[in-house]
Order: C-alpha cells, then structure tokens, then sequence
C-alpha cells in the first residue's frame, strides 16, 4: 500500500514529522494498526538496518531513522489493547556488575528498540539476581548482558546459573557481548548467543526469540 | 666551537593550537564545570568539595564548582614530578618537552607468539612481557600491560603489579579496577620503597583514572583518585570523549569536554592533597560511525591528543596520551604505520608520558612482538626530537680536507665521536641488510625477526636487583590476597 510504504521511506530519511503526519494519516485512514507498525514502521528500520551493515549509511542515520520510528509509535500506541505495543520480544539488558562500560550495550538497546524489541535497559554495574528479577517480572524473552573488563566477565557465568537455577532455561534466552568476550566464551558458560556489534545483536536476538 | 655553543637549535615542535584558542577551550571547559556541573558517584568527594565552596546536588549527584575551587587546584598542581625504579634511581622526568614511553596498558588479550591469534593471557605472558620491558632501552617504564587470567579475578589488577615489581626494575603505570584493589597495590609497593614517606617522596607507580564522558566520576575511579592523593601517588587522569558520540564531532568540543573532565580529576585530587603529582592525561578518540569503534590510530584521535597535551603544558601540568599504538589486528603494515605516526606526532607534540607501544586492536590486545618493533619506532622518533645540532662542524674546511685526503671519513676521530650519537642505529627486528645478505639469512619477515627478537630478550634476561628480602614480601602479601579470594596458591613463578 502506498502510503505504507511512504511511511517506510519518511522514516529510512529520519524525517521525524513527516513519519508523524503519515501515521496519522494512516490512522484516519483506517488502515490496519499493525499493518502501519510492521509494514511501514518496523519494514522501514529492517531497511535501515541492511543498509547500515552494508556501510551505505552511517550510525547517525540509524539513529535518526530511530528517532522517526519512536515518533510514528507514540501515535500508534493508543490504538492497541492497554496502550501495549506489539514487539518482537522483551529483552532486559544491561552492563554486568563491577562494571561500569555502558556505551556499547547502550547502543545495542537502541538498536533493539528501533528493531521493534522492548528494551529494559538496567543500567550498569547490575547485579545477577536484579537480571533475573526483571526478567521474570516483566515476563521477558531474552537476558542481554554486557561486559567490558576482563574481571566482569566471570558475573556473567552467574547470570546464566541463576537462569538454570530459577527454573528459566528455555523461557529466557541469553545473549552477551563486550570486547573480552567471544563465541567461544558464550559456548564454555553456556549462553545462547553472543553479538559483536549493535546490529549483529539485533540479528541474534531476532533469532533467540523466533518460535520454532 | 665559540660559534657552535651559540647556535642552538630550536626542538622540533608540533602545535595545533594557538594561545587564544587554548584560552577560549579553558575558559568554555570551566564555565561548564560551574554551569552544567561534574556528576560525582562518591559520597566522600561530595561531601568534600560542598566543604569547599561547591554547589552540590546530593540526590542527583551533580556538582557545580567554582572558579575559586579550579583556581585552587590548578595552583597547586605540581608543573613535575619525576618516577624512581624499583631501586631508588630517577628514570622518568615528567617536566617541559621530555619524552617518555611506557607500553599499552591492560590488554584483555595477547596476541600469540607462535599462532598469531588472541587468546587470554596467564603468569608465563605476564613474566616473559617483564623480562622484555627490562631490556627495552626506549622504553622508560614498565605498565601493568594485561590482565593474567589465571588468577581470580579481585586480584588480576593487584597481581600484575606483583609481578611487575617482582621482575623489572622500572617504574609502573598501572591502575585498579576496583576500590579494594588500591590497598594492596599501595602496600606492595611500600614494600619496596621501604616505607610511605619513601614512596611519596620516590614515585614508583602512575595509576590511570578515568571519568565517564561525559562529566561523570564513576565511584570506583574517583575513589582511586582519593586514594592516591592520600599517599601522594601520582595519578593520570584518562578522559575519553568520544567525538561524535558521547562528545562533540568536532576536534576543538572534544578538547572543551577533555579539558572539562580533566579539570574535574585535578579539583578532587588536588582538594583531597595538595600538590599531588598528576598528568594531564587523556585517551580521547573519535567514534567511527560506521564499524561502533573507538579507533586509537585515527589520525583525528592523534590531533586530539597532541592538542590536549598542548592545553595541559599551557595550565603548567605535565602531560600524558594514549597515542603510539593501532587497531591493526596483527603485526602488519597497519600496525606500524598508525603506531610510528602515533609515537612521531606524540614526540613532536612533547608529550611527556606517551602510552602505546605493543599494543593493537582499540586498546585491547598486546603482542610482545608488536612492542619489540615499537621500541625501534620509539628510539627512532626520540632521535627525532633531538633536532639538528652543529657537533664540531664549523668550521667545515678541515673536514673535508680530510675526508679528500683519507678518501673517506669512516676512522675520522670526528666520526668516532659522534658516530652513536648522531646517527640512530636500530636493532635486529628493523631490516637494513642489502636484499642477497637478508636472503642469505633466512630471508626473514619482520614477524619473524620480531618473534627472535623476543625469544631473546627472554633468554638474556638478568633478574632484577631488588632486594631478596623485598621479592620474598612482595610474595608473601600477594599470596595472602590471593588466599581471600579462595585461591590456595599463586601460579608457580620461578624469580
Ligand atoms: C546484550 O547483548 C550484547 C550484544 C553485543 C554487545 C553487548 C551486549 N555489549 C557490547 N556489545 C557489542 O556491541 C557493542 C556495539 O558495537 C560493542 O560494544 P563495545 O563496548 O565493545 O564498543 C563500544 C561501542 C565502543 N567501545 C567502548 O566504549 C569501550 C572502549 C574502551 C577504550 C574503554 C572506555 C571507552 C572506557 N573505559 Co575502559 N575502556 C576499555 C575499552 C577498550 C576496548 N577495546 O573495548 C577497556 C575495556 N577499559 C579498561 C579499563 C582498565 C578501564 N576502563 C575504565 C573506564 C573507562 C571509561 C569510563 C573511560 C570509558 C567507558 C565509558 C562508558 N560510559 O562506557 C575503568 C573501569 C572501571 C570499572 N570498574 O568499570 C578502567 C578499569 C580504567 C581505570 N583504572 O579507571 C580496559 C580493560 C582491562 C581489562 N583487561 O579488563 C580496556 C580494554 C582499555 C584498556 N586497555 O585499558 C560490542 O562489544
């Protein structure tokens, strides 16, 4: 549908009002409420992400192009049941405890939001049992956890018991990243996945929470 | 030679910035420490700088100082300090355009001798890294390089130094990762100092401490720069911003944010004592939007760094950059060209404790063979700084009616003079042999020769002259720590 996909273009142009306008044009329309999230919205990030992993656009661009999907989503959100968005998937992040390196995880929850994820951002300097707690709480699908310094590290491997130990092991996946860590890593602790940049993240988590 | 005392030569400086603009960049970097405020995760330093005159906003933890309190510290920041060996003699003098090189410090991982590829690494890296640094003549001290994985991790920082001091005579640029952490550290090297008045008065260790770009002291590093204050040992402060993202894109807003963030280490170190010796230090970069890096060897990271050393000699404080080392991944062409221009702007610039050399990969990953080659790049660009100085040259005719007569000048009493002195001979790992010679000698890459090259200085290598009362302490407060965190034993190291 054309306007959809004008949406979808207004959006990979970081046009912020322009995204705005059009979904409240669609609205009144009366086009179907998920169909503007998925076919304009979301379908207009995807692109954005391709392009930023061909190194056609830059990080900024993605950012903005973010910053005009959250503003096409405001005016979405009343349309569904209790104002709740539809998402891909919860996914609690956050820098492992001791730690304090926050830029890389903070992009990766940009990177999730704009992919259409619910982030729960911890923070940093998060303690194994408050992933766990919000977790469960928020009924999340996937742990996403950060590390930056050698000595971290290890707090991720009691994230992942604690996982096993709630009785979690399978509801909630787990995904880390964080320049000491690696693949190999991920395997020896027994996480789900690890991502070596933002959209790798997206990526990965987009598998994590794939229903088989 | 009347003539020749005279004509002195300038030192070759590099400089970006003019006064003016430095001047603009302090007074915009303090009027945001006054306006917009520091964020100080640490009760102590609140409460501390409210006593002195600064606005503080406990429940959001944001102070706005004051230009008296900046004025304070800056006044009394030494304009110098020097660092003492292990054994008590003056190796570094931070002060004017000196020229210091000290390695990359706290790598996550080793690049591998034998596979070329990154793994974590244990004791025997750490041991061999020591015994090479002793020997390393442009090298001027020793960091605490990586991080040994094969002890827990509350000690990995603590152990490091252990056997820096255990191993190598030169001073240490280190750091702590936690708050704990500085105890130890502290006693081990009173243990060979003797005592903490000894130890004040002979620096043996910088520790790096960093803020969080931007405007942020996180609890665990600002709690560092107290700790050290306390006991008057010397501090660089590791600003980060990064242009583009988390500080401005262009080079001068990063400068105002860097200077802004450094002020803010000097107030609380300078507030906490007095006269603590500190480097104007910083490891800032820029962002590279395309691959979420924090690239070392861009060639703005290195403008920004020469620049805020520049800021740092214009505030009277010895200075300190993050500067001679790549991104590279391996010992190639990469490496070698973002290092060598790293370490020659950094050198021009005078920046006076220049971090680097072995290191790769964003800061993350040393290669011993890596630091061999950069110790040539090192000798070669403080050859460099020396200029261009008459030496018995005028006047010119004796000499050359010499050389006419001999038909060359290689016995010349003038040439035996200055033969070493004028003209800088590399070592082994740098190739200057004539390509049938080079063949005739295994054809070599420069890895290989690097690869010799370490596999020698290990064997050479002499034990250090500390004294055995000293390594046995040294040993027995390292292993009681190591005892705490649950650990029975230290990995087996053989002094
Ligand atoms: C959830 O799923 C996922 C998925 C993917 C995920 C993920 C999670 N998390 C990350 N990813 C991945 O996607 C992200 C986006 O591309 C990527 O994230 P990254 O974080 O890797 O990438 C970022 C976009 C850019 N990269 C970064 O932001 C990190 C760069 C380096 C240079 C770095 C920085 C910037 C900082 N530091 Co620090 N710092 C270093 C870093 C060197 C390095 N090579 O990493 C490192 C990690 N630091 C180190 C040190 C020593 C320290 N630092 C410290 C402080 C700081 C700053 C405050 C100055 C600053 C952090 C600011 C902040 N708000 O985060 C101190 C930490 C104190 C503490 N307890 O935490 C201090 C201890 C220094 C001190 N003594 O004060 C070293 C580690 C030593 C070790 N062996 O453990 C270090 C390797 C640099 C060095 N050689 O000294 C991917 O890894």
């Amino acid at each position: 549908m054309d306007l959809l996909r004008r949406i979808s273009e207004a959006l990979q142009t970081g046009s912020i009002e322009k995204v705005a306008t059009l979904t409240k044009q669609a609205i009144e329309e009366k086009v179907v409420p998920r169909d503007i999230l998925d076919k304009g919205l979301i379908a207009g990030m995807s692109v954005i992400g391709d392009r930023y992993k061909k190194h056609e656009i830059f990080l900024p661009e993605v950012l903005l192009a973010a910053k005009a999907m959250y503003a096409g989503m405001d005016i979405l959100k009343p349309m569904f049941l209790k104002d709740e968005m539809p998402t891909l998937g919860r996914v609690v992040i956050g820098t492992v405890q001791g730690d304090i390196h926050d830029i890389g995880k903070n992009l990766v929850g940009i990177m999730l939001r704009g992919a259409g994820f619910r982030v729960i951002d911890l923070g940093k300097d998060v303690p194994p049992e408050r992933f766990i707690e919000v977790a469960k709480k928020e009924n999340a699908e996937v742990i996403g956890m950060s590390a930056l310094l050698t000595t971290t590290m290890p707090a991720m491997k009691k994230v992942i018991e604690l996982v096993k130990k709630e009785g979690l092991n399978g509801k909630v996946k787990t995904i880390i990243g964080g320049a000491p860590v690696s693949a190999e890593y991920a395997q020896h602790i027994g996480a789900d996945a690890y991502a070596y940049d933002s959209i790798n993240a997206v990526d990965c988590i987009r598998g994590l929470v794939q229903k088989p | 030679m009347s003539i020749e005392g005279k004509m002195t030569n300038p030192r070759p400086i590099l400089q970006f910035l003019s006064n003016q603009t430095i001047e603009k960049i302090i007074t915009e970097a303090r009027d945001i420490l006054c306006k917009l405020g520091v964020e100080v995760h640490n009760e102590e330093i609140l409460s501390m700088l409210h006593d002195h005159g600064a606005k503080v906003d406990r429940a959001k933890r944001r102070v706005l100082l004051t230009t008296e309190v900046i004025d304070k510290a800056l006044k009394s920041t030494p304009c110098s300090f020097k660092l003492y060996d292990v054994l008590g003699n003056e190796t570094n003098d931070f002060s004017g355009y000196n020229v210091h090189f000290t390695p990359g410090s706290a790598a996550l991982n080793i690049l591998d001798a034998k596979t070329q590829d990154i793994r974590k690494p244990v004791t025997k890296d750490y041991i061999d890294y020591a015994k090479i640094v002793s020997q390393l003549k442009n090298i001027a001290s020793q960091s605490t390089a990586f991080i040994p994985a094969d002890v827990h991790e509350k000690i990995s920082d603590s152990y490091r130094l252990y056997l820096s001091l255990l191993y190598c005579e030169k001073p240490v640029v280190t750091g702590a990762f936690t708050v704990d952490a500085f105890d130890i550290m502290k006693e081990l090297q009173i243990v060979v100092r003797g005592d903490e008045h000894q130890l004040a008065s002979k620096p043996l260790a910088i520790f790096s401490c960093c803020p969080t770009s931007p405007l942020k002291w996180s609890e665990v590093t600002s709690q560092n720069v107290v700790d050290c204050a306390r006991f008057s040992i010397p501090v660089e402060f590791i600003s980060m911003p990064l242009s583009g993202f988390m500080a401005p894109v262009t080079l001068v807003g990063t400068l105002v944010q860097h200077t802004a963030e450094t002020i803010s280490g000097i107030v609380i170190s300078q507030l906490t004592r007095p006269g603590t010796p500190v480097l104007y230090g910083g490891s800032p970069a820029v962002f590279d939007v395309r691959y979420e890096t924090t690239p070392m060897g861009a060639i703005g990271t290195q403008m920004i760094d020469c620049a805020h050393n520049e800021i740092g000699k214009y505030l009277g404080i010895p200075t300190q950059a993050y500067i001679s080392l790549s991104d590279a991944k391996m010992l190639d062409a990469q490496a070698g060209l973002e290092s060598s221009m790293g370490a020659t702007l950094a050198a021009l610039a005078g920046i006076n404790n220049v971090s680097g050399p072995g290191m790769l990969d964003f800061e993350s990953c040393q290669s011993l063979e890596k630091l061999v080659l950069d110790n040539e790049i090192c000798g070669m660009v403080l050859r460099l700084v020396k200029g261009i100085e008459p030496k018995e040259d005028f006047p010119a005719l004796p000499r050359f009616e010499e050389l006419l007569k001999e038909q060359h000048l290689l016995i010349s009493e003038h040439t035996q003079k200055y033969l070493k002195a004028e003209l800088y001979f590399p070592g082994r790992v740098i190739d200057r042999a004539n390509r049938a010679r080079w063949q005739e000698e295994g054809g070599l890459t420069l890895l290989r020769r690097a690869q010799q090259e370490v596999e020698s200085l290990v064997e050479n290598y002499k034990p250090t002259r500390l004294s055995d009362t000293a390594k046995v302490e040294l040993t027995r407060l390292m292993s009681r720590e190591a005892r705490r965190c649950g650990m029975p034993s230290l990995p087996e190291t053989t002094v």
